[in-house]
């Protein structure tokens, strides 16, 4: 049955990925077309790019958006392995699990726009202590390894469940520290999980927009923002090339990933 | 931890003390932990606080014990009672029921095809599906806009068949929040379906066939079980945040399709009221976590 032909699962999943793509493919052809206004082909132009190089806010909304998902993702990562090997190496009694399960799963089950509110209760009651708590990029960094972190932890303790506990004894019976038994043995071997849940939590950060519409400050405006505020208006040609060579930059990024993990794998 | 190398107690996990490993483990998950009740837990807690109190005279909050946030969720006002906001909450719902329904039809064949490709190419089709995520959601919804306005093919064609008037775009309407959602969140449910339909056994479809079950039985009764663990993650994932989308009906569905995302919004916004936005945001958190109470209270044993 598996080897049969099945032409019309080809044509729809064929058809499904068009789908997908038609957006990104239609802002492409956008961003070399020759006119600010209206959709008619007037021609090749990289003009929008060379203005989109000298547009300073644009420039910086997109700076703040890959600094977010980089510091973020680095801190939940951390934060997150952390949290499953915890869980996992300590012998924490089963009650004590259940409530850490339903704090770690809550981010899953709630939806986003929640969590944005959470965030913004938090922050106003921890603005009383801190201005490290006033809107701005710091604010976001602490909104978004919020989210993060709970995804980075489900896929390190799903690669931490299939790790044998003969590997451990092994290393241990070789008198291995309990630090070398983590650098060496633990963590080349939960490294992929680790690599897998960092790359989901970038993912989610660069596609999130409600939470950062509620973190954002007037000085942190990251691309989605940005671009939100500007719909009113229509969006400029410059957004266009700007997320053609944000695109074109995250395949570049996928493909390299995706060679480091099969080299180290 | 090193230095204490020489101690018998570090050979065997089992053998160093109970105590020593849970302070070690605790070390570990404890700031995570803290984060996350700070952050998260919490604050979702103080919701209940908060939507029991009133707004002061300047969007303040005043603390007390009143239920007329909750009594005008259920559309109770000074005003009399009217149906708006219990009609906005049934919407969302139902926007992201239909979501979920047509990302799972269009998933199964969508993953059945990646999975029965070679192994190398496998890869690509998955990165093939991922990729589209990287640009964020308010670019690709914007995107769709562009796609059906009146001067591109797939409008012209459209009217071309006389569904719509020469020179109308696709937008806004049902149409285009439907599109725009379901390529939202379809590679949501696509990629955890797809790992368990690799793990699937081809052999008991063929061997249902094989004993002349129709295509309706084969699915329910081989392939449905089979890809149970897959499709209920994905159903999960796709459910949740499709519950509280607002930016795609916002840009898709004209101004007429208040969802509660805008809602809650609004209140934490430019209304600043925030008890009845916290009330607002439990009413979405229940009836999320009711629908997905009842759905994993379904017995999946009972469809074959």
């Amino acid at each position: 049955m598996k080897t049969q032909k099945r032409p019309w699962l080809a044509l729809i999943s064929v058809g499904v990925i068009f789908l997908l793509y038609l957006p990104s493919v239609a802002v492409a052809v956008f961003s070399v077309n020759d006119t600010k206004f209206g959709l008619s082909w007037k021609g090749f132009t990289l003009r929008w790019y060379t203005q989109l190089a000298n547009n300073e806010y644009i420039l910086q909304a997109a700076l703040n958006s890959l600094i977010l998902a980089a510091v973020s993702t680095a801190l939940a990562t951390i934060l997150g392995t952390a949290l499953a090997l915890g869980l996992d190496r300590a012998p924490w009694p089963k009650s004590a699990h259940k409530v850490i399960d339903l704090i770690i799963n809550l981010p899953v089950v709630v939806p986003d726009i929640i969590m944005a509110v959470a965030l913004t209760l938090a922050f106003s009651a921890l603005r009383f202590f801190s201005s490290l708590f006033d809107l701005g990029l710091g604010s976001l960094i602490i909104g978004h390894v919020t989210f993060q972190i709970s995804f980075v932890t489900l896929v390190v303790r799903s690669r931490l469940a299939t790790l044998n506990k003969e590997t451990d004894e092994a290393a241990r019976d070789l008198y291995a520290s309990s630090f070398y038994l983590f650098y060496r043995v633990t963590l080349p071997l939960i490294t992929p999980g680790v690599l897998a849940g960092a790359m989901m939590a970038f993912t989610l950060s660069l596609d999130d927009f409600i939470i950062s519409f509620f973190a954002h400050g007037p000085e942190s405006v990251t691309l989605p923002i940005f671009i939100y505020s500007s719909l009113k208006r229509g969006l400029s040609p410059e957004i266009y090339a700007l997320s053609t060579v944000m695109l074109l930059a995250t395949v570049i990024l996928v493909i390299a990933a995706e060679r480091i993990t099969r080299k180290i794998a | 931890m090193a230095k204490n190398h020489s101690s018998v107690a570090k050979f065997f996990g089992h053998i160093s003390p109970v105590k020593k490993r849970r302070l070690w483990g605790l070390a570990l998950a404890g700031p995570p932990l803290a984060w996350l009740l700070a952050f998260l837990t919490l604050p979702c807690l103080a919701l209940v606080a908060i939507a029991l109190a009133t707004r002061g005279q300047f969007g303040e909050i005043v603390w007390g014990f009143d239920l007329v946030n909750i009594k005008r969720l259920f559309g109770f006002s000074l005003f009399g009672w009217s149906s708006d906001f219990i009609f906005i909450l049934l919407r969302s719902l139902f926007l992201a029921f239909v979501t979920t329904a047509i990302c799972i039809i269009l998933s199964y064949p969508l993953t059945f095809y990646v999975a029965t490709r070679p192994p190398k190419t496998r890869v690509f089709w998955l990165i093939l599906i991922v990729i589209p995520f990287w640009t964020n959601v308010v670019v690709r919804t914007y995107a769709w806009l562009l796609v059906l306005s009146p001067q591109l093919p797939p409008a012209k064609f459209v009217a071309w068949l006389g569904l719509i008037e020469p020179g109308a775009a696709l937008y806004p309407g049902s149409f285009a929040v439907y599109l725009g959602m379901v390529t939202t969140f379809l590679p949501f449910l696509a990629l955890p379906l797809d790992a368990s339909v690799e793990r699937l056994n081809w052999d008991l479809l063929e061997a249902a066939a094989d004993l002349y079950a129709s295509k309706i039985a084969v699915f329910r009764q081989t392939i449905l079980p089979q890809t149970w663990p897959g499709l209920s993650v994905g159903i999960i994932v796709t459910f949740v945040p499709a519950m509280a989308m607002f930016v795609v009906t916002d840009i898709l569905g004209g101004a007429k399709t208040m969802m509660v995302g805008n809602l809650i919004q609004q209140q934490f916004g430019q209304a600043r009221d925030w008890p009845f936005g916290a009330a607002l945001s439990l009413a979405l958190m229940v009836l999320t976590l009711l629908s997905l109470a009842i759905f994993k209270g379904l017995k999946i044993e009972k469809f074959y």
